[in-house]
């Protein structure tokens, strides 16, 4: 397991020394798209009963980063190792393909949360949010961590070159992102685009972590969770699979 | 005891080149081991396979007695491999780049070793160094610092002078040397073959992916046919009867090629008849490069 731990401490300690790149930098982001979608919409907007925007909103875009930065993270550690050639180090050692996908996915998960418990942070002096189940909050919040750290170590071997990797970023990720209802009910949607809704993975994802805050969802957070953990269980193994077969790694 | 390297009938193709092509070989424990080949003759390839960053296509290949696909954890801590790119990991410096490496292998608490490691390379001073403030040189060592962190019985090294210094070449051999003396098994590619010939007691060279002569240094350079002579006469005109064995003009010298060295006897006698007078005769010794030039060229 010293391999694992090695892999794992060098993965964090790569995106803490970009720290500006890597935390702070989605953390504005974020912030900006508070701070405009609340002042636009915040009082023309009510997703659920009782529940200002900005208060939906904040759980939602918190998940957002969360898995955007979880992807990055794998994704982008990888290809730049392939590309500069470093990766050629972790090949050469005797760390094994599980402990390679643990690892990866573990200091993406960490990067993941630093983002999003970041945001909540600093939105807790301006905004009352509630935090009915913490315990569904951090399971979901885990498990989307975990499934992006995964995608991303497939989007980072399947990568040859960056604009590969920002293609798979900027038509896959960023769109299923901001169309899973981080900004809006599914409810308020059309009935097609609701039921193309429940197609997106990342739908179940937030409707579930939002659910951990305000203890009202779209649908049931069980259903989320067991949509969630089969989508992890198919990433995990495809991944594993890409890793143990030695694709565009070893060859 | 079990060879270092043991290579039986690998192969591996990319699309229709075999960049090795059935290949057997042994390496000895304790061997300072040369592969050679021209650019293209599928050394980095056996390299990559022996070291898991490719998988053959078929064949069996062992570090240590332990294979490489089925045993790779133990024959990855069997062997360090310099590999031929500068690669380099810009986030870290020296110091944490050896200690994540050590820390690969499962070894923890390696400060004394690498601090040995660094201060043998001449790399204690850039230890707190970022990767990306070094120069090409000093990247160079922290490979070969890299390859050597978890002290593995066999060492691998694909080209590590190109591109070197005169100054660090000499050190890094020094250092090498060092290390085969204390028991590691060497095995090293490079197109320097003064190099190889001064520094390897064996030597294998690979065209088009097989092995196209295996022996010691001193049997190869015995068994080399390409041999010469260069002549200085007055008046400077070759006799028309040795103009078939003219290899060319050499600084003033004319170099005539010798099948065997009985051939020496008519050209002097050539010479003598025709009344040209000899001022000067060099007998090259046939090196490794020779030798290599020969290989490559009959088989």
């Amino acid at each position: 397991m010293k391999g694992f731990y090695s892999l794992l401490y060098k993965e964090v300690v790569r995106f803490w020394k970009v720290g500006f790149q890597t935390v702070l930098s989605p953390l504005l982001s974020t912030m900006l798209y508070l701070l405009i979608f609340s002042h636009v919409l915040g009082d023309h907007v009510e997703a659920f009963p009782g529940v200002s925007y900005v208060s939906f909103l904040i759980p939602g875009l918190a998940m957002m980063a969360l898995l955007q930065n979880a992807f990055a993270n794998s994704s982008s550690s990888l290809i730049q190792s392939k590309i500069t050639g470093n990766i050629i180090f972790l090949l050469l050692s005797p760390v094994s393909y599980p402990e390679i996908f643990l690892a990866y996915v573990l200091a993406s998960t960490i990067r993941g949360v630093l983002v999003g418990c970041g945001i909540f942070l600093i939105t807790l002096w301006a905004v009352d949010i509630p935090l009915r189940f913490p315990l569904w909050a951090l399971v979901f919040a885990l498990l989307g961590s975990f499934i992006l750290g995964a995608t991303g170590i497939v989007a980072g071997i399947w990568a040859e070159k960056f604009d590969q990797l920002a293609s798979f970023q900027n038509f896959i990720i960023v769109p299923l992102t901001f169309l899973s209802g981080v900004f809006y009910s599914i409810h308020s949607l059309p009935p097609f685009w609701q039921k193309v809704s429940h197609l997106n993975p990342f739908f179940y994802l937030i409707d579930g972590f939002r659910y951990g805050f305000f203890g009202v969802s779209d649908i049931s957070p069980y259903f989320s969770l067991l949509v969630v953990s089969i989508c992890l269980a198919a990433v995990s193994l495809f991944t594993l699979g890409l890793l143990k077969s030695g694709y565009k790694l070893r060859n | 005891m079990n060879p270092a390297i043991a290579i039986h009938q690998a192969s591996k193709q990319f699309g229709s080149l075999k960049a090795v092509d059935c290949v057997d070989l042994e390496i000895a424990q304790g061997e300072f081991f040369a592969l050679l080949g021209p650019n293209g003759a599928g050394k980095t390839t056996l390299i990559n396979l022996l070291s898991g960053l490719s998988r053959p296509d078929s064949g069996r290949l062992a570090i240590m007695g332990f294979d490489v696909s089925r045993e790779y954890r133990k024959a990855r801590r069997s062997v360090g491999v310099v590999p031929q790119e500068l690669v380099f990991d810009p986030f870290f410096t020296v110091r944490e780049v050896l200690e994540v490496q050590s820390g690969y292998f499962g070894i923890s608490g390696n400060a004394a070793w690498i601090d040995e490691i660094l201060a043998r390379l001449d790399l204690s001073s850039k230890a707190d160094t970022n990767m990306r403030a070094l120069s090409g040189g000093m990247k160079r060592r922290v490979l070969v610092a890299q390859a050597l962190v978890h002290k593995p019985p066999v060492i691998i090294l694909d080209e590590p002078t190109a591109g070197v210094d005169v100054e660090l070449r000499q050190a890094l051999w020094e250092f090498i040397r060092s290390l085969n003396a204390s028991g590691h098994t060497i095995v090293l590619t490079t197109h320097y073959l003064e190099e190889a010939e001064a520094l390897c007691n064996r030597i294998a060279m690979l065209k088009a992916g097989k092995i196209v002569a295996l022996d010691t240094t001193s049997n190869l350079l015995k068994s080399c046919k390409l041999r010469h002579v260069k002549l200085q006469i007055f008046p400077d005109r070759l006799p028309d009867a040795l103009l078939p064995g003219l290899i060319g003009r050499e600084s003033g010298y004319h170099v005539l090629n010798l099948d065997e060295f009985s051939d020496l006897e008519s050209i002097l006698e050539t010479l003598r008849e025709s009344g040209a007078r000899i001022t000067d005769m060099v007998l090259p010794h046939p090196d490794l490069e020779a030798v290599f030039v020969e290989i490559m060229r009959t088989q």
